[in-house]
């Protein structure tokens, strides 16, 4: 009969062999622990968020506003000042104490309303600052730059002001959400109002932003009235940032054309329509009828930069201080108390933006990118200013109401330029979201 | 016929500008000899002396009106100019034409800078090769850019033409043909103003026992000097001139362009390229390719044109400057012997 003896040294070795047995299958399993991490997940008691806005350029004065609401959004995000939109937001899953119990910390950069710098800025603020999310942006040309850099990083985008189809279309992206509006539905928007006001028997001329904004809003727009019998003269591309219009504005003046549509935004537009203005174009008769100006995309900003210019102008705007309800009601007063103004639509974007992702990490219960991705995507909530709204699962663009507004006649004073003249309702404004291509692509995790 | 009128005026205004900035440049280059990048910025820093001037009479009172609120619930400030609270309907009249008032105010300072450029700086490059003038000047050009950009900020500041010539001129209401050729007023306003200048520079020079020294230093700076006349000190007030020239077109094209801290080099390349087509050192050359290659761009950038060759408004300025050097090596009205060893 053998005897079984253990020795101290065979113990040792049964002990090692036991082990590396043990271990062996967390080799296998390892990656199951890492899998909730994304990039610049928190992990002391802040989260922070990088705001990249053009504070020079062309755009900055929307910047401007944007980087006020981002830091009111934040106030409000931690419980300070009066909550904002916070309380009127239906579903909400904000609780005012930070995102996930962590203080919201925010960083931000100048995109200077050009692609490589917003690129930068994201860049930098998301390997050295450590963002979380990236917002912002009041160029569609930084927007699809920005969420592209996002969607290979890995941080959710929630873009700010950017109107190009493009952003939500061809270049649409996994990583990058879209609460504005965009070119097509300011067509749609647009079209019949200015078809119902100046006639279906019209010869339009264009000068456009050449960048991607500009290109779709031609498009739109040329889709839009043509459809209801006007012609297209001529469409011209001017380059982004241009001051002196003239060179342009000249050859409309014997073109033929008795509409003269302009594709620009800021202070293109604020340039090219006060120049246009100067050059006698409203005053003017063609065609038997009176030369009209029409501005596809406007805000109050422009309308305070273009001064008298502005009176009478139709054009779009994806929300307006002055609308009548609950929420719109508390962002104005919050933002007008801080800031002393009323908030613009550039600024009610980007504070919408960074509610919508504050309060999605709420109900994902985590900072997981892809599963913040999941609660945004087919999100339909109320309260924010635009009455009943869907986050779109498809192609991440928001579905609701737009405005058609008009340059008024007689302001009150220097914020009251703009009437709101139809509430375009969300059904009107909804679209097959397979019209613009584009793949949304993959919603894993990086880590940076 | 219109389109082809509305392109002459339209190249009238930016010649304008082109010949005025030219002007200057050539005028010290002719006198001192110095290739001066900087420039531009003189022309950026009369446009910031309309600015100054203009933010100097939008000072206010700020008073709260309990009785009155705003949109968001707080009392209503209301904001009284304090040139206006003062001077009543004179304060507003300054107000509305701060523009051309501001010339006031950009005379004496350019004529200090261009004079302190030219004595702190400049003239220790007399005698070194004109690259080492281009770099320092152009370096000099960068600090007054971020000077400014440090004040006033990155963004174009608009300046409102005065209310009586911020609307339209119809041309051809004199010509008999109705309303369909109308140009903007204060664009008509700046060619007549550069104009008047270019012929007051012009006037100067001819004119006056002064600028008989100035003209004959400029052909043979040494036996001037040697007749015990001060050249130096003399070319010193040239190269103030030179300064306020640019700065009074500066001050009078911020209702067309609004002033940003980088107008100066946008300018600058163009007018290089006017005063080497004019032809190096020479005035009326300057003038003359200012208005020329001004009116050239104007019809470059008509859709036909631009149907025929895409891109052509673009480049067609660099363009003619490489067929005339080809074919007048030494430009429009070049002198022998300048910028020729």
């Amino acid at each position: 009969m053998s005897k079984f003896i253990m020795t101290r040294r065979g113990l040792l070795r049964a002990g090692a062999a036991s082990g590396v047995a043990l271990a062996a299958p967390m080799h296998f399993i390892r990656g199951a622990y890492a899998e909730d991490i994304s990039c610049n997940m928190p992990k002391g008691d802040t989260v922070t968020f990088g705001w990249s806005v053009p504070l020079t350029g062309p755009y900055a004065d929307e910047g401007a506003d944007e980087l006020k609401a981002f830091q009111l959004a934040v106030k409000h995000l931690n419980g300070e000042g009066d909550g904002g939109m916070i309380p009127t937001m239906k579903p909400a899953a904000l609780k005012g104490n930070g995102v996930l119990g962590k203080k919201v910390a925010q960083v931000h950069g100048d995109s200077q309303t050009k692609t490589d710098a917003a690129r930068d800025n994201s860049k930098r603020m998301i390997e050295r600052d450590g963002a979380i999310m990236i917002s912002g942006g009041s160029s569609s040309a930084e927007a699809v730059a920005v969420q592209s850099l996002c969607q290979d990083m890995g941080v959710i985008h929630m873009s700010g002001l950017t109107h190009s189809n493009d952003t939500t279309g061809k270049d649409k992206k996994r990583y990058g959400f879209r609460h504005f509006f965009n070119a097509y539905q300011s067509g749609v928007a647009l079209g019949p109002v200015i078809a119902e006001a100046y006639g279906k028997d019209r010869k339009a001329y264009h000068l456009t932003a050449d960048y991607t904004w500009g290109w779709t809003q031609e498009e739109s727009m040329k889709a839009a009235t043509e459809a209801l019998g006007w012609q297209t003269v001529a469409a011209v591309r001017t380059p982004l940032g241009s001051a002196d219009f003239s060179q342009y504005i000249t050859p409309v003046l014997n073109s033929g054309a008795d509409v003269l549509i302009l594709n620009h935004y800021g202070k293109d537009m604020v340039n090219s329509l006060t120049q246009s203005v100067q050059f006698g174009l409203r005053d003017k008769e063609v065609n038997g009828k009176k030369f009209e100006i029409v501005v596809p995309l406007f805000s109050e900003l422009m309308a305070q930069g273009a001064g008298d210019a502005v009176k009478g102008i139709y054009g779009t705007s994806n929300w307006d201080w002055k609308l009548d309800d609950d929420a719109t009601k508390a962002f104005t007063k919050s933002f007008g108390q801080e800031y002393g103004a009323p908030p613009s639509q550039a600024a009610h974007t980007c504070y919408v933006q960074a509610l919508l992702y504050a309060d999605a990490c709420e109900r994902a219960g985590t900072f997981f990118a892809p599963a913040v991705i999941k609660a945004l995507e087919g999100f339909e909530f109320d309260g924010l200013g635009n009455g009943s709204t869907l986050y779109r699962a498809e192609d991440h663009q928001c579905m609701k109401s737009c405005l058609v507004v008009q340059g008024k006649e007689n302001p009150k004073d220097k914020y009251d330029l703009m009437e709101i003249v139809k509430v375009v309702p969300r059904e009107v404004t909804t679209y097959d979201p397979a019209i613009f291509g584009g793949e949304l692509g993959p919603s894993d995790a990086k880590q940076c | 016929m219109d389109a082809i009128l509305l392109q002459i005026l339209n190249g009238l205004d930016k010649g304008g500008a082109y010949a005025l900035i030219a002007l200057g440049l050539t005028l010290v280059f002719g006198t001192l000899g110095v290739v001066n990048f900087a420039h531009g910025a003189l022309f950026m820093l009369g446009a910031f002396c309309a600015v100054t001037f203009n933010k100097l009479l939008n000072l206010e009172s700020v008073v709260i009106d309990p009785s009155q609120t705003t949109a968001w619930g707080t009392p209503l400030e209301v904001r009284t100019p304090y040139i206006e609270a003062l001077l009543g309907d004179f304060g507003a009249y300054l107000h509305d034409y701060s523009v051309p008032f501001s010339i006031l105010l950009a005379i004496p300072v350019m004529l200090i800078i261009g004079i302190v450029m030219e004595r702190g700086l400049i003239r220790h490059f007399y005698k070194r090769p004109h690259a080492d003038q281009i770099l320092v000047t152009f370096g000099l050009a960068i600090v007054i850019q971020e000077i400014i950009k440090h004040f006033f900020g990155a963004n174009p500041i608009p300046q409102p033409a005065p209310m009586a010539f911020g609307g339209t001129a119809y041309v051809g209401e004199i010509f008999g043909m109705g309303q369909t050729l109308a140009y903007p007023w204060w664009r008509i306003i700046y060619f007549l103003f550069s104009l008047g200048v270019i012929g007051a520079v012009f006037a100067f020079l001819q004119f006056t026992t002064y600028g008989m020294v100035v003209r004959a230093g400029m052909r043979d700076r040494e036996t001037v000097g040697l007749l015990g006349i001060d050249i130096e000190r003399r070319f010193t007030v040239v190269f103030g001139l030179a300064s306020v020239v640019a700065g009074v077109a500066g001050v009078m094209y911020t209702p067309i362009l609004p002033p940003d801290y980088h107008m100066g080099m946008e300018f600058l390349v163009l007018s290089f390229v006017v005063v080497v087509v004019g032809g190096m050192g020479s005035l009326g050359g300057a003038v003359a390719a200012g208005f020329l290659l001004g009116i050239l761009q104007s019809f470059a950038s008509m859709n036909e044109v631009k149907a025929i060759i895409p891109g052509i408004d673009q480049i067609i300025i660099y363009l003619v400057a490489v067929v005339i050097l080809l074919t007048l090596p030494r430009g429009l009205m070049g002198r022998k012997g300048v910028m020729e060893d």
